[in-house]
């Protein structure tokens, strides 16, 4: 058995468990972050399978975006989670079924590799040095430069109309300017009068203001 | 290692292109410092990015194909002429919602981006080199258009047309995705010319072709609004703000003309056998559901989305005749509905004051004692939209049925004249009601001096381009020889 081989089979079984850990987790948070563990598995084992670029980017957009999302929108949402367990027993059967496909289907997948025979030579090693990244790279800055270019505008497009439906000036809304505060001086709040010390009054109180008597 | 290169970049046929993004930017940075007060400077700044691209698309005219970014692009005489009537489209449209917006404290900085990039995705589709590039111009348009339709906050219509729009719309792009998809697994291509060679060896009538095909078809028939694929265009005309409306109506539907030519008859045209049969069941259920759902309709809009419905299977019967003379035919039908549909959303926003949607028919009643010249104009449109000669819409259908005929499918023809007939009943009762009902209110017709010079023209261009149709039979024979 090699490292590579024992690295394999320990990552492979922390994402079996990460994966169990998800569907049997009481807490939807909890599930959440089983869910963030077991991208975390997959993305290394990839990074086994010498595709760094998918598993960088597995990190990056599930668990740097994807699932922050739904942590928040788990926290957010009042779920009830034991409503969300009464129909268990309903779509248990369903579940079960497509779960028998998938079992199904990747064991056709390994049955006919199986009879074909995987051999060494079919599995075309890459040349040393060989960076997917780089190759993937240079796909989408060269042959794909026009629709990667036109994407970028699409998430421009997007950014301005998320603005346009979300955004709105309210009467009446008491927000804070920050550059106000910032900017704000002393003397903005402060005022400072300059006045004659106090002194012990001997008059009666209608004596003290002047103008009063003429 | 081998430095990477790009494989024919020739960035200047892309030229107008990347104007209209660096146009699109600018615009969005000076629309961020302006006060409420000159916000009329975004308005004069798009109109302005619409003219210099048209110059731009003007001194690089191209008289063949000619490809850039290795494939991804193309630019020929048909894109040229499509993306130029698209930027007036846009303009004329600009031009007509300016008031409208204005009265009602619409006028914002982001109808005019977002009309941009919506004809940005118009001229993406129109020089699309390849499926993915199809696929972002459909993206680009449609995104935009969703945000449009929503524009108005205060709208629960609006809203609530945009949230159906949006989501049947998405729909619609996963459908379209995954006939690329499929065809793709299929040829080993995106290419759109590479895919025309490689579907003919993979053999046009391979099962999971088809199959791809179907999906594609039902895609394009969802932008188009072809029945069955229709739910959504009856309730986002009417939903959406009246300028809004305006410009769904028209220039997408160049796009969904370019959308269709591109795909169909340029990468899968060796199953034209198969897509003409689909197209065939499409037309004649636009003709016959959007023409005899419009006469129940007593909204204007709801009135002329049926009528765009119909009017997209005649779009479709040139299209399907699979010739040149058909593609042709289609192409001008869909510069003359353009023309017409303009005209008749551009009548309702003249129409309409402050707090008063002129969208009903019953406001146009006696239209003819309050402005007799704006009724004239609003008769001539009817009168082309229902195809009457000598209007453009008479020489349309002319074009589209010939081009049917030719292919043999007399039937069909049979089947689009008398739907035609049926359509000439609701458009002339338009015309009815302003000639000979009484006018409910003497509410003279408001509507700013551009609007009505605009719409005087766009009113004599129906009739001038009926009486001479031959400048633009010659413009689209030129484009598409």
């Amino acid at each position: 058995m090699t490292i590579t081989e024992i690295l394999f089979y320990a990552f492979s079984a922390v994402l079996v468990v990460a994966a169990l850990g998800v569907i049997t987790a009481r807490n939807p948070v909890h599930a959440a972050l089983f869910l963030v563990f077991a991208f975390f598995n997959s993305a290394i084992i990839w990074l086994l399978l010498e595709a760094e670029f998918l598993a960088i980017v597995l990190v990056l957009v599930y668990v740097g975006a994807v699932m922050v999302l739904f942590l928040f929108v788990v926290m957010m949402l009042d779920v009830d989670v034991a409503k969300m367990r009464e129909g268990f027993t309903r779509y248990a059967p369903l579940g079960i079924i497509i779960a028998v496909l998938v079992v199904v289907e990747i064991g056709s997948v390994v049955w006919v590799k199986q009879l074909e025979g995987i051999s060494e030579a079919a599995v075309t090693v890459t040349p040393d040095g060989y960076s997917n990244t780089r190759a993937l790279g240079e796909l989408l800055y060269t042959k794909y430069l026009y629709p990667f270019e036109l994407a970028a505008v699409l998430l421009l497009l997007a950014i301005v109309a998320a603005i346009v439906l979300t955004m709105r000036q309210r009467t009446g809304l008491k927000a804070q300017d920050v550059a106000a505060q910032v900017s704000v001086r002393a003397r903005d709040r402060i005022r400072i009068v300059k006045m004659d010390a106090e002194k012990e009054v001997a008059t009666p109180p209608e004596s003290q203001s002047p103008g009063s008597q003429p | 290692m081998s430095e990477p290169v790009i494989a024919n970049l020739n960035l200047a046929a892309a030229s107008a292109e990347i104007f209209m993004v660096s146009a699109i930017c600018v615009i969005l940075l000076v629309d961020v410092f302006l006060s409420e007060r000159s916000r009329w400077v975004t308005y004069a700044l798009s109109l302005l990015a619409l003219v210099g691209v048209a110059c731009v698309t003007v001194s690089n005219g191209v008289d063949g194909r000619v490809s850039a970014f290795d494939g991804s692009f193309v630019a020929d005489p048909l894109g040229d002429l499509l993306k130029l009537f698209a930027y007036g489209t846009v303009a004329v449209a600009f031009m007509y919602s300016h008031d409208y917006l204005r009265r009602r404290g619409l006028f914002k900085g982001e109808y005019f981006i977002l009309g941009l990039t919506a004809l940005l995705g118009i001229m993406v589709m129109i020089s699309a080199g390849s499926l993915i590039t199809v696929y972002l111009g459909v993206e680009l348009l449609s995104l935009s258009l969703y945000a449009m339709v929503a524009f108005d906050r205060d709208s629960g219509v609006a809203a609530e047309s945009a949230m159906k729009y949006f989501v049947l719309g998405a729909i619609a792009s996963g459908t379209l995705l995954y006939g690329f998809s499929i065809v793709y697994g299929l040829t080993g291509t995106l290419q759109l010319d590479e895919l025309a060679v490689a579907v003919r060896e993979v053999g046009a009538d391979k099962l999971g072709l088809i199959f791809g095909l179907a999906f594609i078809i039902a895609g394009v028939a969802f932008k188009f609004g072809a029945v069955p694929f229709h739910m959504w265009v009856p309730d986002v005309y009417h939903g959406a703000p009246t300028p809004v409306t305006l410009f769904i109506g028209t220039a997408p539907k160049i796009a969904s003309y370019i959308l269709a030519i591109r795909v169909l008859a340029e990468g899968l045209d060796a199953m034209v056998a198969t897509w003409q049969s689909m197209l065939i069941a499409l037309a004649v259920l636009s003709m016959i559901i959007g023409n005899v759902v419009a006469i129940a309709q007593t909204n204007l809009k709801r009135m002329l989305a049926y009528s765009t419905i119909s009017h997209v299977g005649f779009i479709l019967l040139g299209i399907l005749a699979g010739t040149a003379e058909g593609y042709r035919a289609s192409l001008f039908y869909t510069l003359a509905y353009v023309i017409m549909a303009i005209g008749s959303f551009g009548m309702i926003l003249l129409l309409s004051r402050a707090g008063f949607e002129a969208d009903r028919i019953d406001d146009f009643r006696g239209l003819n004692r309050k402005s007799p010249w704006f009724a004239a104009m609003m008769m001539m449109l009817m009168f082309s939209t229902a195809g009457v000669p000598p209007f453009v819409g008479f020489w349309a259908k002319i074009a589209v049925l010939g081009a049917i005929v030719d292919v043999g499918l007399v039937w069909l023809a049979a089947v689009a004249v008398v739907l035609s007939v049926v359509a000439a009943f609701y458009y002339l009762r338009v015309v009815k009601v302003m000639y000979f009902d009484e006018p409910t209110d003497s509410v003279a017709v408001e509507g700013g001096g551009t609007v009505r010079a605009l719409l005087t023209l766009n009113g004599l261009a129906v009739l001038v381009l009926g009486i001479f149709p031959g400048a633009l039979i010659d413009l689209c024979a030129r484009a598409l020889p």
